[in-house]
């Protein structure tokens, strides 16, 4: 994809996804490094690259999701490992002050960047850090990254999968899917809010509906009834409300496998089996629930894929 | 009747419900004394109560004397002979009254002692649907859409023919989806857990308030913006690929999970309130379009008239479905149990085979439920909230020769989009009151009740009067005729069925006497002469102080009329609906009606069933003609070879709604192939009709009696209204 003008992409490699809530990244650590190229590395890309590579929390709110980290990609003739990053939206500020305080316009790399914060923060970045946003669509972005990671895997296994007997704790199932030929599909993204795609090809897909009702936190809980029932009530709820949503969207688009994505399922294993359920229940078995290792990253893995596309 | 409320109040009687419900005076339970059928209802917090009811009231009847004269009574100023005569007589008709309170009025032990309990609950659903069904096909105006900012929120729709398909989503607890297709089809297709309980329930959670009123109201005055994730927050603006405006919300209560600071109540119940109906809103569009249904009905306590949830569901049905599908509130919709649970348990007395009407007197109207916007009403009648139903002796069905059923609109002037117009007119009838009720008790002076019946009158119209100004949808569009219609409602609950019969039977006698004099001198005139004369008889009928109004008229067709009259073949028959007693029906319309046999057309006389106003009734008009035709051999063969025809319509109205019409009037019509409706008078031509499209020629007159609305017409008082339409080939 790069051609021979690859060494003209040059380091680091980012792909930043700015949502309502998170800010995902992923970063191209080059594991091919010659002595010659270490040499020439300026003092700044290579505190970046150390500094990033060798912690997995970043100030209080940053962590590098280790066991997502994909092994040995070539990309535009470089050998590497993908790292996969996340830390608040709200710490936006103090990460673009970072990047002016390390000079990292400096480097002169492209920072492509989707989600809402591309365009809310686009300013900050121009001003404090010196530094020009290249703005990608979200969706598209959405579906270039599951693409991409569905079809190198999972440092050798599958990143799609489904739930048997979703149900049963006891006999409950998580199965590899392959998802060779993925279209039609329907991409359920749940963040902050839901958004629903219908995908026909890689470049033909539809927005079906979007939701403001995904990931919805409250602070306030009232004593008598216990925090984690609480918990557990909303979680049930919304879930059960996203799968019906989603459910009736593939019953409309005529599409009987549906990708749930996005951070709502991190570590939420209770909401991907009542999807899987639910789906599997209401379609009397006509509707499957997949669902893909890296989540909530798909998008930022999009942005890169970008950046990597401009060369 | 006078005694009406009188039991089962707390002023005393013997009926245990005393001991345990404290009902409000005079309006609640009327004529539960002669209730023969129960259906009750007892939901989660609200009681819906109904019963069937045989009601005695007093009716005018007139009865032709035998023309002996031997019984003949004087009248006792003008010493002439009256025409017929009067008789008040105890008559009954079929009430349903619904009532639904809140359940803190009912204590333990109470239901029991209701001794007919024929309905319990039923099954929910059917009744729901049944109920639905039936006001969707019996009560004008039950429908409406919401409309936010606009003067008018409540745009109330014309009873559609044909009601099927559509979608009822239910929202209590939870959300119920149901498809109708016909009356006893419909599927419960979908539903959702997340409803107004949740709303109740994550309401008290975050807010402490635990009553569902008062989240409503601090839902009204909280700001979302201050909880919820806006795209804006997110995109810093709008979302321009995705045509995303940056005010949607891109995440219900996103705001709260990151920013550390304490949430308003008001701002939470708001922001909880938008994530609830949006998302319901968002489903009912999926299930909508995957039915292909284009029509959603909202009800459940979740809507139950709260301006708040019908503005956010509204607001998102429009959003989610771009359109295509319209978000529609009932005005019963609290009673559609009820009416169903009644329905099935009414079936011996087949209540779907009759046409029904929603008696204004008895019923409270559409209420705001939040205090705050209508504190007056909500002091006055407390929880109780009634809906009352006439059983209609006859059928109403559309006049078959409406152009257009479904857009066919009564009412010239919308009151609740016209605030001026509105002003006027409910001043009008405020200042018009004295008259009425002085008029009320001078129609029966051997009444010893009549001062105290009358002036119980007036305080219950003056306060709908009051309450209209207020909310002037409480009865559907508010319209001229339905200010009118709820007099005349009024008016027959205190038993004065009839204020202007004696003026009537007065002004019958006077007409009958001139009748073969004016008769005599139309005969005298030449053809065209003649055509002119009758039109001003028609004309001049309904307005005393007429004078010879020179042409052009205000509205005038008049010389089509005549060229029509000249150049085509008579018509085949003509359908009247007449307006007053006395000079009009006999003046003006008879020596017209004679003038139309005589060219070999046929003719319908059509009047109104009961009394209303001055206007001529069925029944005075089958003795007002019976003496015409043993004065005028024309009259008398075409009544003899059928070829004059009455007819009642079927209302008792002073206005004239084509859509709700006798059937045997409908089938008249068609059998006698009728291509021309001739309507006369302000009540049935001009505040109604004015705009009414027919499939055939028709005459609407009038004089305008109004300077307000002769001004708003473009004219002056006692202009002339001559309209004759020919439709479109």
């Amino acid at each position: 994809m790069c051609g021979v003008f690859f060494f003209l992409l040059v380091f680091p490699w980012f792909g930043l996804d700015i949502g309502g809530t998170l800010v995902k990244l992923v970063y191209f650590e080059p594991k091919d490094i010659t002595a010659e190229e270490e040499e020439e590395e300026v003092e700044n890309l290579k505190s970046i690259r150390k500094y990033l590579t060798s912690n997995v929390a970043y100030g209080s709110t940053g962590i590098r999701d280790v066991h997502l980290e994909l092994k040995d990609l070539t990309l535009c003739g470089r050998k590497g490992n993908l790292h996969f990053i996340r830390f608040p939206t709200h710490d936006m500020p103090a990460f673009i002050q970072m990047g002016s305080e390390k000079h990292f316009s400096s480097l002169h790399t492209t920072l492509c960047a989707t989600g809402g914060g591309a365009y809310k923060f686009e300013q900050d970045f121009r001003t404090v850090g010196d530094l020009q946003l290249c703005k990608l669509d979200e969706l598209d972005c959405l579906i270039k990254g599951v693409l991409y990671i569905d079809s190198v895997g999972f440092n050798g296994d599958s990143e799609c999968y489904y739930f048997e007997n979703p149900t049963d704790s006891e006999k409950c199932q998580k199965l590899p899917f392959n998802l060779e030929n993925p279209y039609p599909l329907l991409l359920v993204n749940i963040g902050s809010g839901v958004s629903i795609l219908a995908v026909y090809s890689k470049d033909n897909y539809k927005r079906v509906t979007g939701t403001s009702f995904g990931n919805m936190m409250s602070k306030e809980k009232r004593e008598s009834v216990s925090k984690e029932d609480l918990a557990r009530a909303t979680l049930i709820t919304i879930t059960n409300n996203i799968g019906s949503i989603a459910r009736m969207c593939a019953l409309n688009e005529n599409i009987n496998r549906v990708v749930f994505v996005g951070n709502f399922l991190r570590i939420n294993t209770i909401s991907m089996r009542l999807l899987a359920y639910a789906l599997d229940y209401w379609s009397k078995g006509q509707l499957k629930a997949l669902f893909l290792e890296h989540e909530g990253y798909f998008g930022a893995v999009g942005a890169f894929l970008e950046l990597l596309n401009s060369a | 009747m006078a005694e009406r409320g009188g039991r089962g109040t707390s002023s005393g009687g013997d009926s245990s419900l005393d001991k345990s419900i404290t009902l409000p005076p005079d309006e609640i339970f009327r004529n539960l004394e002669n209730a023969k059928c129960f259906a009750i209802d007892i939901g989660g917090s609200l009681t819906k109560l109904a019963y069937y009811s045989t009601v005695q009231h007093k009716v005018a009847r007139v009865r032709s004397f035998d023309h002996s004269g031997k019984s003949q009574e004087k009248d006792h100023h003008s010493n002439m002979p009256s025409p017929y005569e009067i008789q008040f007589q105890r008559d009954h008709s079929c009430d349903v009254h619904f009532i639904k309170f809140e359940n803190t009025y009912i204590k333990p032990g109470v239901v029991p002692t209701i001794q007919r309990p024929i309905e319990r609950r039923k099954d929910v659903m059917t009744c729901l649907i049944k109920g639905c069904n039936f006001v969707l096909k019996n009560i004008p105006h039950e429908v409406f859409a919401y409309q936010k900012d606009s003067d008018t929120e409540f745009r109330f729709q014309t009873n559609h023919p044909n009601i099927f398909p559509y979608l009822l989503v239910n929202i209590g607890s939870g959300v119920s989806i149901v498809k109708v297709e016909t009356g006893d089809k419909f599927e419960w297709i979908g539903g959702s857990s997340i409803g107004g309980g949740t709303f109740w329930g994550l309401g008290a959670l975050l807010t402490k308030t635990k009553k569902f009123d008062e989240l409503l109201q601090l839902a009204s005055k909280g700001q979302h913006t201050n909880v919820d994730m806006l795209v804006k927050d997110v995109y810093g603006g709008a979302y321009q690929t995705l045509g995303l405006s940056g005010n949607l919300i891109a995440s219900s209560f996103g705001k709260s999970a990151t920013a550390d600071k304490e949430f308003s109540k008001d701002d939470m119940a708001k922001s909880l309130l938008h994530m609830i109906s949006n998302d319901i809103g968002q489903l009912a569009c999926l299930y909508a379009k995957l039915h292909n249904l284009h029509k959603i009905y909202f009800g459940g306590f979740f809507i139950r008239g709260h301006p708040v949830t019908m503005r956010t569901i509204t607001y998102s049905i429009n959003f989610f479905s771009k359109g295509e599908v319209q978000a529609l509130f009932l005005r019963h919709e609290g009673y559609l149990g009820a009416i169903g649970a009644f329905l099935k348990g009414a079936e011996q007395d087949n209540p779907n085979e009759y046409s029904w009407g929603e008696n204004y007197a008895g019923s409270s109207g559409l209420m705001s439920p939040s205090p705050d916007l209508c504190p007056m009403q909500r002091a006055r009648s407390g929880t109780f909230d009634m809906f009352e139903m006439d059983r209609l002796e006859r059928p109403l069905v559309n006049l078959p020769l409406l152009k257009d059923p479904s857009t066919y609109i009564p009412d010239t002037v919308d009151l609740t989009d016209d605030a001026m117009a509105r002003k006027y007119w409910l001043t009008c009838f405020e200042e018009a009151l004295d008259g009425v009720v002085k008029r009320a008790m001078a129609s029966q002076p051997d009444s010893i009740d009549a001062a105290e019946r009358a002036e119980k009158f007036r305080q219950k119209y003056w306060n709908k009067l009051q309450t209209l100004r207020q909310q002037p949808f409480a009865y559907g569009t508010l319209t001229v005729r339905s200010l009118l219609d709820t007099r005349e409602h009024c008016l027959n609950e205190f038993s004065f069925p009839d204020p202007y019969s004696k003026v009537k039977q007065k002004e019958n006698g006077i007409a009958l006497k001139c009748f073969p004099s004016v008769i005599e001198s139309l005969d005298s005139l030449g053809w065209e002469e003649r055509q002119f004369a009758l039109v001003k008889g028609l004309l001049a009928g309904n307005v005393f102080d007429w004078g010879a109004k020179a042409r052009p008229w205000l509205e005038d067709s008049y010389s089509e009329w005549i060229q029509r009259l000249k150049e085509g073949p008579p018509h085949k028959c003509a359908l009247i609906f007449a307006d007053n007693s006395g000079i009009d029906i006999i003046l003006g319309v008879f020596p017209f009606v004679r003038e139309l046999l005589s060219r070999g057309s046929e003719v319908i006389l059509a009047c109104n069933s009961g009394p209303a106003l001055n206007d001529v009734t069925y029944s005075e008009s089958l003795i007002v003609t019976e003496r015409i035709a043993a004065m005028d051999p024309i009259i008398q063969s075409a009544l003899m070879e059928e070829r004059l025809l009455l007819v009642q319509t079927g209302s008792s109205s002073p206005c004239l709604d084509l859509s709700r019409l006798d059937k045997g009037l409908a089938l008249l019509v068609r059998e006698r192939k009728t291509d021309l409706v001739i309507i006369e008078g302000m009540g049935r031509a001009i505040h109604t009709n004015y705009y009414a499209a027919l499939q055939c020629e028709s005459l609407k007159l009038a004089v305008i009696k109004n300077s307000w609305l002769a001004d708003r017409l473009g004219g002056k008082i006692f202009s002339v209204i001559f309209k004759y339409e020919v439709p479109l080939k």
